[in-house]
């Protein structure tokens, strides 16, 4: 199953609502469009909805944190929400963990943007 | 080319491509559950052969199409092991960079090897000149009958 990105925007947050799996590819080109799309359109406040990824490898784990750089580089947040257990798994081995902003609650996710 | 009972060894010869990732990954599922592994420890075999897959196809062979990985899948009494070997320049684990060291935290790619030696029991690396061989070794606990 590939990567599926669907966009929304909730109160000045860009929202990409994830599906799929992250993986060296299609997966992780996937992503890096809809985060440069983002970008491009002017979006600095991006939240990742993971809830609907299935798998990550390592390449996906590298395109996030790439993703990550990126909106900060540009002067943005990026922040995770909705870890599975086996995506928390590997943010926690990797220790990449504490380096994202992780949220587990939509609401709170979005209102925690400044 | 499925695991069973009577054949707990396969090898396979495949072009280098994504295509031979995602089938060494489900090859792996298989056999690390035919294997007797919990249903945690499974997908952490896979994401092991899928990690040591990827860097057979794309920093071993560079997806070079006139090069070939050669891989096997073994079950043991005692361990599920792995091997794949590339055909390429070959490298020194030695020389890999530390993925969790501050320097290193936000790049975007060197975590394969790290992750594999995360889950798997041993690993080992052998130069083959051309090419590098990996085996990947995973303890099979003794309540664990191969199905």
């Amino acid at each position: 199953m590939s990567m599926k990105v669907a966009t929304r925007q909730v109160d000045g947050v860009t929202i990409l609502d994830l599906s799929g799996r992250i993986t060296l590819g299609e997966g992780s080109v996937t992503l890096r469009d809809a985060v440069h799309d983002a970008l491009a359109k002017g979006s600095k406040r991006i939240l990742l909805n993971l809830a609907d990824i299935s798998y990550i490898d390592s390449s996906g784990i590298g395109e996030l944190v790439s993703a990550f750089t990126s909106v900060k580089n540009a002067g943005g947040e990026l922040k995770l929400l909705n870890l599975t257990r086996k995506v928390h798994d590997l943010l926690q081995i990797t220790k990449l963990y504490t380096v994202f902003d992780v949220k587990d609650d939509e609401a709170s996710a979005i209102s925690s943007f400044k | 080319m499925t695991p069973d009972s009577a054949a707990s060894r396969l090898s396979m010869t495949l072009s280098s491509s994504l295509e031979s990732v995602d089938k060494l990954e489900h090859t792996a599922e298989d056999f690390a559950g035919r294997a007797g592994f919990d249903e945690d420890t499974v997908p952490h075999v896979a994401m092991a052969v899928r990690e040591a897959a990827i860097n057979a196809v794309l920093h071993g062979n560079s997806y070079n199409t006139s090069k070939q990985i050669i891989a096997s899948f073994e079950t043991t009494s005692t361990d599920f092991i792995f091997r794949i070997a590339d055909q390429g320049t070959g490298f020194d684990p030695a020389d890999l960079p530390d993925p969790l060291a501050p320097e290193n935290i936000l790049r975007g790619s060197g975590r394969g090897i790290f992750l594999i030696r995360a889950f798997m029991d041993e690993v080992h690396f052998r130069q083959l000149h051309p090419g590098t061989e990996i085996t990947l070794i995973k303890h099979r606990a003794p309540s664990q009958p191969a199905t």
